[in-house]
């Protein structure tokens, strides 16, 4: 079957979830959290559309926006500086008293007219909290050849508590008919659990954000998938490919250290689908005299004096010499000094460790440091 | 109608670039890569526009194809531009003919009709194949406040390495007097850095006659800047005291990238203001693995290392494999060293592959003949097979 994905219209949730990462949102949504050296959580969603093949993208904030804005900027890097399609920033809607949207159905009835006039007969959503590399062709393939209305990508695997406390749970039957739908279960083995993203016919999603509106339901998972699982036919994509869910600092961190294992990285980081993210222009990463890494994620411009070991280091790191860190991701610019020792920490962008300055945690609980502390 | 330019910069990037061998058989100089994530033409297109210079012509002849497609619409260089921005500008055909370019000098005349698009009042001249950052706008100021015709930026070396250079020699005012080529008892040592202010006017008509006069060979040293002086115009030279590199050899290009891991070398890429762009090709930050050992070297994105790297630049989407040793060497995109592999002093092209086992160059050291002794060089594309032997100093351009 051959699938016109130029007639796919993209459209990406960057604030969804904001809630999970704690203080790591507090000025910026889901999607502009750095993630593997050197990208943002949205450069995932965004590189897979336009990997392939979606020339068309939306993306619906709905507050701490601004870093988003900066990281997006014209979306060249991405190849969305278009004249036809592009990347379009759909911030909220500011109608007289209206309130910043309070579920998926009203952030995509505030978006109702950019995707009443996209020129597109299907639309991708996906959220910014799974960080994957994925092909959307087969799976707007098999939307097409079953008839669905709606199909949602989902994984069937063991899963913990914790990981399900968060998701969106589907019951399927052979033919992967979705025939119940749980939110936010209290379950944990094995289930399938959505992956929180959509293909859905665009008039069909323009009549039912319209309809629930107006109804005053709000939530796309419990108003439309759980409550109209009878009268739609919704199915589940069964996705078998590499990826981790993010939903929390732990399993943020966890995310990371994945991907120090180059059979992980080797799932994400594919050659013919490149993750594309913004330019900085930063030197190489110089490695001086006396320092020692291993087992790490190195980004440019990073200059490092001391011991790094099983780290992410993004771009602009400073390691002073003596210093010893493990077990650790250091945001942009981060500068630890001359002889201080960290495991487990996450520092934020521009932190500053002091010299000498020891900093342990545990792995369960990894140190969140804030952007721009200076310890 | 074109916005009037105060300044137009034209780079000169249609050499070849003989002296650099196997690694400029199918690239031109400006489009070897150097310093880990560079190619060489970056430094001038970031000066340019680092310097607030926005239209810049690249005068290209041999091999034009990689260095066309990495320059681009020039916007890693933000010389994306309404008015201006850069302009690759090859021979063409005119109405009477078509000609190579056939010297420095004719490549500018040829596009003297680019040039008076934007009427300048000066122009710069610069050289596709040096490394340096240079803030062109201060010796622009020179030039306007000495009111030259023209102005070139020269370096004081040492004495000793003054014949190696063409040597501007200056009155007390730093007007040029005269000039000699690569003299062998220099009268000065203030060696000329290819790179001249002109102004415009001036220039245009010393390029027409130059190009009128049959016997002239049209090259700006050997026929401009002479016509220049002798009728009597105003020559000036700008001391530039920064760090400034010609990589025409195999011996300057290693040189230089050592130099950029060297902390007593005043080159410094890590300034946020004034960055050296490049064309980005979104890979992955550096995977260092669990038995690396990496010391006074650069490494960039795309790289998986999982040996010893040690005083190198290794450069994007270079694999290093567990038990190979990289000293003193410069590895450019994309190569593949395996596993046991040894490269010491040594240049790797882009996309070889060092087989497992094999030994690519030597130290110093190990040869006692010096004179056998020298930069080993595999160029781009070849396949090094398990085992095979590279002799210092040897030139490698098909697959042993």
């Amino acid at each position: 079957m051959n699938v016109n994905m130029g007639n796919v219209l993209g459209l990406v949730f960057a604030n969804m979830h904001d809630m999970t990462m704690g203080e790591m949102t507090k000025r910026r949504t889901m999607g502009s959290i750095l993630f593997g050296g050197r990208y943002r959580l949205i450069d995932f969603p965004l590189s897979n559309m336009v990997n392939s093949g979606i020339t068309a993208v939306g993306v619906i904030t709905k507050s701490n926006y601004q870093s988003l804005l900066d990281h997006l900027g014209s979306a060249r890097e991405w190849d969305l500086a278009r004249k036809k399609g592009g990347l379009y920033i759909l911030p909220p809607f500011g109608n007289e008293g209206s309130v910043l949207y309070r579920g998926r159905i009203e952030a995509l009835y505030g978006a109702l007219s950019f995707i009443k006039h996209a020129m597109a007969d299907y639309v991708v959503l996906s959220d910014c909290d799974v960080v994957t590399n994925l092909d959307y062709k087969p799976i707007l393939e098999q939307h097409i050849e079953s008839g669905a209305d709606i199909t949602v990508v989902a994984h069937t695997g063991n899963y913990s508590s914790e990981e399900i406390a968060l998701s969106t749970v589907l019951n399927t039957d052979a033919d992967k008919n979705v025939k119940s739908v749980l939110i936010m279960p209290e379950l944990s083995g094995s289930c399938t659990a959505s992956l929180n993203m959509f293909v859905i016919k665009k008039d069909l999603l323009i009549d039912l954000v319209q309809d629930s509106f107006a109804r005053g339901l709000l939530s796309f998972e419990k108003d439309i998938l759980q409550g109209r699982v009878n009268d739609l036919k919704i199915m589940a994509y069964e996705y078998t490919g590499y990826f981790s869910k993010i939903s929390g600092i732990s399993s943020y961190f966890t995310a990371n250290q994945m991907l120090l294992d180059p059979e992980n990285a080797n799932k994400v980081y594919l050659p013919k689908r490149a993750i594309y993210t913004k330019i900085r222009d930063n030197a190489p990463a110089k490695y001086d005299l006396n320092c020692d890494v291993k087992n790490s994620l190195v980004a440019d411009g990073c200059i490092i004096e001391g011991e790094v070991e099983n780290c992410i280091l993004f771009r602009g790191v400073r390691v002073g010499k003596g210093a010893k860190v493990k077990n650790c991701i250091l945001m942009q610019d981060t500068v630890v000094g001359d002889n201080a020792e960290m495991s487990y920490v996450i520092t934020d962008k521009n932190v500053s460790v002091g010299a000498g300055r020891l900093l342990t945690s545990s792995p369960d609980y990894p140190m969140y440091v804030g952007k721009g502390a200076s310890l | 109608m074109f916005n009037k330019k105060e300044c137009v910069a034209m780079l000169l990037a249609g050499g070849q670039g003989s002296r650099l061998y196997a690694l400029t058989q199918t690239v031109a100089k400006p489009a070897v890569p150097f310093g880990a994530k560079y190619r060489i033409i970056d430094f001038p297109l970031s000066n340019c526009i680092n310097s607030g210079i926005d239209t810049v012509g690249v005068l290209t002849q041999y091999q034009p194809l990689v260095l066309n497609e990495y320059i681009g619409n020039g916007q890693p260089w933000d010389l994306d531009r309404v008015h201006g921005g850069v302009h690759v500008l090859p021979p063409y055909q005119k109405a009477s003919g078509a000609d190579w370019y056939s010297g420095t000098a004719n490549a500018i005349y040829q596009n003297m009709a680019f040039i008076e698009r934007y009427s300048p009042e000066y122009v710069v001249v610069l050289s596709g194949d040096h490394i340096y950052k240079m803030d062109y706008n201060k010796m622009l100021d020179f030039h306007k406040e000495k009111n030259a015709a023209a102005t070139i930026a020269v370096l004081d070396v040492p004495k000793e390495e003054a014949s190696r250079f063409g040597i501007m020699i200056t009155d007390e005012d730093d007007n040029i007097i005269d000039f000699e080529e690569k003299p062998k008892n220099p009268r000065s040592t203030l060696a000329s850095m290819g790179i001249y202010i002109f102004t415009w006017s001036k220039l245009r008509e010393f390029l027409i006659a130059n190009e009128n006069d049959k016997d002239a060979s049209k090259d700006f040293g050997k026929n401009i800047i002479p016509d220049m002086r002798e009728a009597g115009e105003k020559l000036v030279a700008y001391r530039f005291d920064g760090y400034w590199k010609d990589v025409g050899t195999i011996d300057s290009l290693w040189e230089a990238n050592m130099d950029l891991i060297n902390p007593n070398i005043p080159i410094d890429l890590y300034d946020p203001a004034w960055k050296i762009y490049s064309r980005n090709p979104a890979l992955p930050p550096q995977s260092i693995g669990k038995n690396a050992k990496i010391q006074n070297s650069m490494v960039t994105e795309g790289c998986v290392i999982d040996g010893s790297v040690e005083f190198s630049m290794i450069s994007d989407g270079v694999v290093v494999e567990e038990g190979a040793e990289i000293l003193d060497s410069i590895l450019m995109p994309g190569c593949i060293i395996k596993k046991g592999a040894k490269v010491e002093y040594a240049i790797v092209g882009e996309n070889s592959v060092v087989g497992e086992n094999a030994q690519i160059g030597a130290r110093p050291e190990t040869i006692e003949n010096k004179d056998e002794w020298g930069v080993a060089v595999v160029g781009h594309n070849i396949t090094v097979s398990d085992g095979a032997n590279v002799a210092p100093k040897q030139i490698i351009s098909e697959n042993i």
